[in-house]
């Protein structure tokens, strides 16, 4: 059970302090999660902390890959306004 | 208790007049650096989207390069020695400076040491704010500037699309409570301290514009040094949620209109230029470019830059100022020819050398300076990038706006490395993420 981080990810660092595991790099380029140290928060936070202050949509995805922060979800922006 | 003596270094009077922010005649006289070392936020303001690698975009929340904070104390330095009326150091993001607390405060005690004449200053969102005023104080910071833009919950419910706060992203009423009880609690918190404050409200117009003269009488009341009502900065290209729902900024008559509603004690600061969070120089005079780049400060480089693709698809013709062909050891403006070469992936020819006339070439213009540029800029035409040691902000300015991207990241690097570098640079940035301002983008 850990979380990733895209490609998406703007590299602004703000998830690496609340990460409880000490899980999160900055490497090449995009911050990193090393996959034997997140546990989703288990044990720490009732939510992953990284997914709740990342400002991207789609930066953080879970095991199957799926955005936990999806399009339109943070900025408020709709889907289609976007590609502006 | 009063940190603040009544003169001298760091008296009172000095605070405001060698001030830029502060003082409208400071901002004539005195330089002031804008640190670029915290690029997180705790919260989404609609009027915000921070870029960490544009050179273009003129606006808060815009850096060319994210500073570590060893690189950060070089770039003052740096700065100390360029710059002859430097007073201020400046912590304005790109992201909120109390949300990277950990680099702004290991900033500021090298800072201090070396340069115990130097103000130092920071603006928050205020979230952070009352947990942080012990250390802003311990740290020497005397200035601090406050973004309030409404006193209303309601009403910031449509400011803030977010913020962070005790383990959770919080949304809409919850979210504009919070910010506001920490605003006014940070803001009360500084004033007993005796650290001047200024107070920023961004004025979005159907949004926030009858909040204001409120906002004028609270903090004037409060002791709060200077009110700065700044007019939304919206353009879809920026990428804010303001921009791109094309919601824009007030007309100088809106904002005169506002601002004449404001009677507060606190000085109505009408001079703010709304600067870059890696702005250096006076105020309005942006000379950041002519500052070493981020990748020269000492080896804790912070690239900000997306993974790179393995090949590049196509040729990209680049001109390289260099005296020799080995280095990129010349700037711009002294350049009296460029070598152009043809970078297709891996591959990298030579192509020709193109020298710069530099006498007037007998037209009606015979202002040398503009010449050479213009004789530059005629030379360069069919290139997509120039390489260079370094480069002058108008010259800068002059080949964005022909879609030439300057860069003066490879200073000294051999010309074939920045070559390679500044060809796949170059691909990354046509891609969809294209702001439309330069090429650079």
């Amino acid at each position: 059970m850990a979380l990733s981080i895209t490609e998406e990810c703007v590299a602004c660092q703000a998830c690496e302090p609340v990460c409880p595991n000490d899980a999160i790099r900055f490497k090449s380029g995009i911050m990193r999660i090393d996959k034997n140290a997140c546990t989703e928060c288990a044990g720490y936070h009732e939510l992953p902390q990284c997914v709740e202050i990342c400002p991207v949509e789609g930066a953080i995805t879970n095991a199957d890959g799926t955005p936990m922060n999806p399009p339109g979800t943070l900025t408020g922006i709709p889907r289609k306004k976007k590609s502006v | 208790m009063n940190i603040v003596p009544e003169s001298g270094v760091g008296s009172a009077s000095a605070l405001v007049e060698e001030h830029p922010c502060y003082s409208a005649g400071a901002a004539h006289r005195y330089a002031r650096l804008h640190l670029a070392v915290a690029p997180a936020c705790n919260m989404q303001c609609r009027y915000c989207n921070r870029k960490f690698d544009c050179a273009n975009e003129s606006r808060p929340g815009v850096v060319s390069g994210v500073l570590s904070p060893e690189q950060a104390v070089q770039r003052a330095g740096e700065a100390m020695r360029r710059l002859p009326h430097l007073r201020v150091i400046g912590f304005a993001g790109p992201g909120d400076p109390l949300a990277n607390r950990e680099r702004v405060f290991a900033t500021c005690k090298p800072l201090r040491l070396q340069f115990p004449e130097l103000h130092l200053c920071l603006s928050t969102n205020g979230l952070c704010l009352p947990e942080s005023v012990r250390d802003i104080v311990d740290h020497g910071i005397r200035h601090v500037t406050i973004t309030l833009n409404t006193l209303d919950p309601e009403v910031g419910a449509a400011i803030y699309s977010w913020v962070f706060w005790k383990q959770r992203r919080r949304r809409g009423l919850e979210a504009a409570r919070i910010v506001l009880e920490q605003q006014l609690a940070g803001l009360s918190a500084l004033l007993a301290q005796g650290v001047l404050v200024k107070v920023n409200t961004v004025l979005i117009p159907g949004v926030n514009a009858e909040q204001v003269p409120a906002i004028n009488r609270l903090v004037s009341a409060a002791g709060v040094f200077s009110h700065n009502v700044m007019p939304l900065i919206s353009a879809p290209e920026h990428g804010t949620y303001y921009g791109v729902m094309g919601i824009s900024g007030p007309s100088e008559e809106e904002l005169h209109q506002v601002r004449s509603r404001c009677q507060g004690s606190a000085h109505l600061m009408t001079h703010c230029r709304q600067c870059r969070a890696d702005a250096a120089g006076l105020l309005g005079e942006d000379r950041q470019a002519e500052l070493r780049p981020v990748s020269l400060l000492g080896n804790r480089v912070i690239p900000i830059h997306r993974p790179k693709p393995a090949l590049l698809a196509k040729a990209v013709l680049l001109a390289v100022a260099t005296s020799t062909g080995e280095r990129v050891d010349t700037h711009f403006g002294h350049a009296h020819s460029f070598r152009v070469y043809r970078v297709t992936g891996e591959r990298i020819e030579y192509l020709e050398e193109r020298r710069v006339p530099r006498y007037c070439q007998g037209d009606d213009r015979c202002e040398v300076t503009d010449d050479v540029l213009d004789n530059a800029l005629q030379v360069l035409r069919d290139c997509q990038g120039v390489i260079c040691a370094r480069i002058g902000y108008t010259p800068w300015q002059a080949l964005a706006e022909r879609g030439i991207v300057p860069d003066n990241n490879h200073a000294n690097r051999p010309v074939r490395e920045a070559l390679r570098q500044t060809a796949l640079q170059l691909q990354e940035n046509s891609g969809s993420r294209n702001c439309g301002l330069a090429a650079a983008c």
